[in-house]
Order: C-alpha cells, then sequence, then structure tokens
C-alpha cells in the first residue's frame, strides 16, 4: 500500500494537466451545478436575508417580535440541515411514483440543482442577515442623526453590507461544490452525465483508482482554497475600513 | 421587485437550457448491481448500443434489491440484476415483465491465505461457512457481509439459512455487515485479513489490490450466478422509455451482445458467460421459460 500510495500521488496529476476528457466534463458538471444553485440562491436569499436584518422589522410589538424570532429560528436550524437529509426530502418529491415524477427530473442535473438550492438558500439568507444586522447597527443612528431618512439610512446600510452579502455568496459556493451526500441521492452518480468532483471520487475510492480520485481531490480542494483566499480578501478590506 | 424578475428569469432559462439538454439524445435509464458496473462489463458493452441507436443509458449502479427497488419506483426503464427469488417478486408484482436469462458467471469464497478456518479446497459452500462460524465463535475467523440485499447478499443469505443461522452483527461479533458495494466490501476483508463471498467477475477486477487474499473455495453448484434483464412494465409508467428498454434488452441477448459479453476479458479471464441462447443451460440455472421469452423479444420491432 505505501508503494502504490506513492506511486497514486505521482500519477494524479497526469490527468490534470492532460485535460483528460472525463475529469474536464466533471469539473464542468461541478461548476455548473454549484454555479447554478449558488446563482438561484442568492437572488432568492439575499433579499430575504436583508429583509429579515433590518431593524425595521424588528419593532417593538409582541407579534413582531414573535414572527421575527421564529422566522430567525427557522433559517438557523434550515442552516445546519445535513444535505444528505435535503437529498432525501428531494429524491422523494421527483421519484416517478411521487408527487413531482411526472416531471421525470430524477437522475438529472436538475434535481442535484435543486437539492444544492434547498441547501444553499438559508444559508445565505443566515449569513446576509448577520451581515445586514450588524451594519445597520452601526451605520443607522449615526445616518439618521446626519440628516438621513428612514429610506436614505436603510440604503446606506445595504451598500456598507454589500460585503457581508458577498461572503454569504462565497460561503454558499463552498459549501454546494464540497457536498456530496445529497446529489448523489438525487443525481445518481451516472457517468458522462450526474457525476461531479465530490461523487466522481466516491466512485473511484470504491473502484480503488486511487490516482484518478486524488486527482479531483486535488482540482477540489484548489477551488476550496481559492474560495478562502477571496474570503479572506474581502474580509482584510472589510477590516480596513 | 427587480430581484425577483431577474429571478423568475434566471430559474427560466437554467430550466429550458437543461431540459435542452437532455432532449439532445433519448435516455434509457439501466438500473444493475454495482458488481456487474465495477467489473467493468457495462462500460465495454454499452458504447456499442449507444452508437447504434443513437441513445444514451443511464446507468443506476446499486445492489439488486435496491435496483429492483428503483425500478419498481418507475425511476428505471428496465434492471439486470442477480438474484432469483427478488427476481420473481419483481415478477410477480407484475411491475416486472419478460425476464430473460443473459449471462452468469460464479461466487467463490476468499479469505486470508493463512486461512484459519481451513477451508481451502472445499467444494461444499455450507461446510465452508459451518466452519467459518464456529472458528467465528472462537474469535478466530471474521466474515465480511455485503449486508445490503444485493444478489451477492441473498445468495450469503440463503446458504445461512441452511445452517439454521440468520447471523448479525449484534450477537455474533464476527459477523461484519458493510452494507456496501462488492469493491468496498472486498478491500474491507483485505484489511481486516476476513472472509467473504464475492463473485468471480469482482474479484478479478480486484484482485491486484488485494494482497492478502485468496480464492479458498469454488465450483459448488450452489454457488452459481446466473444474471436476468428485467423490462419495466410500461402500463405501470407509461412515460418512461419502453421502446429503448426492449431494444437494449435485445441487445444483451442478441448473437452481437452475447458474443461481446464473451468476449470481455479482464485478467486474462473472461469474466461472464452468456447463456441467453443456450436454452438447456439456462433452464439449468433458472430460466424456464428461456424459449418463449426470446421468442418473445425477437418478435419486438
Amino acid at each position: 500500500m505505501e508503494n502504490s500510495l506513492l506511486e497514486a500521488l505521482q500519477r494524479a496529476f497526469q490527468p490534470i494537466f492532460s485535460l483528460n476528457q472525463e475529469v474536464l466534463n466533471i469539473t464542468l458538471l461541478s461548476l455548473r451545478v454549484s454555479g447554478t444553485a449558488v446563482l438561484i440562491g442568492a437572488l432568492i436569499g439575499v433579499p430575504i436575508g436583508t429583509v429579515l436584518g433590518l431593524r425595521r422589522f424588528r419593532g417593538k410589538q409582541i407579534l413582531i417580535r414573535f414572527v421575527d424570532i421564529t422566522l430567525r429560528s427557522i433559517v438557523n436550524t434550515f442552516m445546519g440541515l445535513p444535505p444528505v437529509v435535503v437529498g432525501l426530502a428531494v429524491y422523494l418529491l421527483l421519484t416517478a411514483s411521487g408527487p413531482l415524477g411526472p416531471l421525470g427530473l430524477l437522475y438529472t442535473p436538475t434535481a442535484m440543482i435543486i437539492t444544492q438550492l434547498v441547501m444553499v438558500v438559508p444559508i445565505i439568507i443566515g449569513i446576509t442577515m448577520s451581515a445586514v444586522g450588524s451594519v445597520e447597527k452601526a451605520i443607522r443612528e449615526k445616518a439618521l442623526s446626519l440628516g438621513a431618512t428612514d429610506r436614505q439610512a436603510a440604503w446606506m446600510v445595504l451598500k456598507e453590507a454589500r460585503m457581508g452579502m458577498l461572503t454569504a455568496i462565497i460561503v454558499a459556493f463552498g459549501a454546494a461544490i464540497s457536498e456530496v451526500g445529497g446529489i448523489m441521492i438525487t443525481g445518481g452518480n451516472i457517468r458522462w452525465f450526474t457525476r461531479t468532483l465530490t461523487t466522481a471520487i466516491v466512485v473511484e475510492v470504491e473502484l480503488g483508482n486511487f490516482a484518478l480520485a486524488i486527482s479531483l481531490g486535488i482540482i477540489l480542494l484548489s477551488m476550496s482554497f481559492a474560495i478562502n483566499v477571496m474570503l479572506t480578501i474581502i474580509q482584510l478590506r472589510g477590516a480596513e475600513r | 421587485m427587480i430581484a425577483f424578475i431577474i429571478l423568475a428569469f434566471v430559474v427560466a432559462s437554467v430550466f429550458a437550457y437543461e431540459q435542452y439538454l437532455s432532449s439532445q439524445k433519448s435516455v434509457v435509464v439501466l438500473a444493475t448491481t454495482t458488481s456487474t458496473y465495477d467489473s467493468g462489463l457495462l462500460d465495454y458493452l454499452m458504447p456499442k448500443f449507444e452508437s447504434k441507436y443513437g441513445v444514451s443509458v443511464h446507468i443506476i449502479s446499486v445492489g439488486t434489491g435496491q435496483a429492483i427497488e428503483t425500478a419498481k419506483r418507475g425511476d428505471a426503464d428496465l434492471v439486470l440484476v442477480h438474484s432469483k427469488k427478488l427476481e420473481l417478486e419483481f415478477t410477480n408484482s407484475t411491475y416486472g415483465i419478460h425476464r430473460v436469462g443473459v449471462m452468469y458467471n460464479d461466487f467463490i469464497i476468499i479469505g486470508p491465505t493463512n486461512d484459519s478456518a481451513g477451508i481451502n479446497g472445499l467444494t461444499n459452500t455450507t461446510e465452508a461457512f459451518k466452519r467459518i462460524a464456529n472458528k467465528g465463535a472462537e474469535g478466530n475467523a471474521i466474515f465480511v457481509s455485503r449486508a445490503d440485499r444485493s444478489g451477492t447478499n441473498m445468495l450469503e443469505l440463503s446458504i445461512w439459512i441452511k445452517l439454521g443461522m440468520a447471523p448479525s452483527n449484534t450477537t455474533q461479533a464476527w459477523y461484519l455487515e458493510a452494507g456496501a458495494s462488492m469493491g468496498t466490501v472486498l478491500r474491507m476483508a483485505n484489511e481486516k485479513g476476513a472472509y467473504t463471498l464475492t463473485d468471480r467477475a469482482t474479484w478479478l477486477s480486484f484482485r491486484s489490490q488485494l494482497s492478502r487474499m485468496a480464492v479458498l473455495v469454488q465450483s459448488d453448484e450452489q454457488l452459481l450466478n446466473p444474471y436476468a434483464v428485467i423490462l419495466v412494465n410500461p402500463e405501470k409508467y407509461p412515460r418512461r422509455n419502453y421502446k429503448m428498454a426492449v431494444a437494449l434488452a435485445k441487445f444483451m441477448i442478441s448473437e452481437e451482445g452475447q458474443n461481446l459479453i464473451a468476449s470481455f476479458i479482464k485478467e486474462g479471464e473472461t469474466l461472464f458467460t452468456p447463456i441467453a441462447r443456450n436454452l438447456e443451460l439456462a433452464k439449468k440455472l433458472g430460466f424456464p421459460d428461456q424459449e418463449y421469452e426470446l421468442a418473445w423479444y425477437d418478435a419486438q420491432p
């Protein structure tokens, strides 16, 4: 095994540099599925997160407070939802004998996008909510005291929270690209069709093709690394202000 | 709000794009077993069919039981599996139709080269299992089970039943229930120096990775492993690709398909022996209606 590990590492870089057709297909699919899920997720999650984060909706009336607390708790719970459970739920929805069966979406990239969308939206809502909320605290009073109207103050808060929203999107992408359980259930890990970096690693490990599995792992890690670099730059920029 | 309009537009275009992509080629979904898939046979066989018919074969690779359940739920067009008991349950339920024998290989018991249970050379599987159980109870042997309702698992369980046993890890510490595919179980057995039941094809495919394992028991009639293909009843799921499912099944039992199966070689050995057109052998292996089914398939357009 020790020999083969070293060999595997040596052979691992080959498929990446030779732009092996299958590796390319797998990588592009990962980007397409997670990218689309995050794009749509951002369009849904950022507005909702903003609304939940702005102080306006934290009124003093008990009813509003109650609704506010409930909504926040729900968001937090769903942020921690295990992706494989999401996969199970989406599978039950899309299976031919299930409610959305006639759409014929099971075992397709669309099903995988839906799975990741459900996983990603709470994350984006949660982080945006938190970012907008904390910016809002810092800025709103000052803005109002300088003579801004309610609307203008809210707009300023949103502009300041831009970085927070970006963080939400980047974190969501990181979670989506490394997800494996849910998309395996709803995608079926079909070669050339619904096999992504993560699910391909599972299959290649199962078959004992460790060199290929390591290649895929390296690509995945590189993406993770790039994501973290972006996050760090954003955070440093934010701290400089 | 603008965001909402943009959102609707993005979702609609994504959906349209995905639908466009999937309408490019007709798709037929084959649910099959990990042992068939991991052997590499399907990656060898399917391209010929795909180019001939301009269709994409999507292969879902799980255990026999799961493959049949998938088909029963209408998520596949046909199955290629190997457990007579589960196959007949499937056809009796009327969700599966036109079961026909395609090929066979055999199972073998593999185990650690030091063979603590002393089963090397036996041709009686039941006796071999008995010895493993006895040694296991003493703490000197381990058995890894697929524990996933796969064809391999079903056969394994049928042998334990002959010994009046239904082992589980809770009562027998030497019996490990992996719940995993054949490849994974083989590597697990190798790591632990354990015994396991495997089909010969997967063994040959993985042999080079299994340095501590050797073939110990083989050539028992109980260990014959025939594979069947069964179509999903279009009356139950009219929206599935029945036409291509029939075409794929026909391909597998055609002379061309059968020759391809016979020519699939790994590590210098043929992994599967075709049986579709060999009526006597097919009957012996549990396909009494082979002649009838062949005639039916040959009559399909």
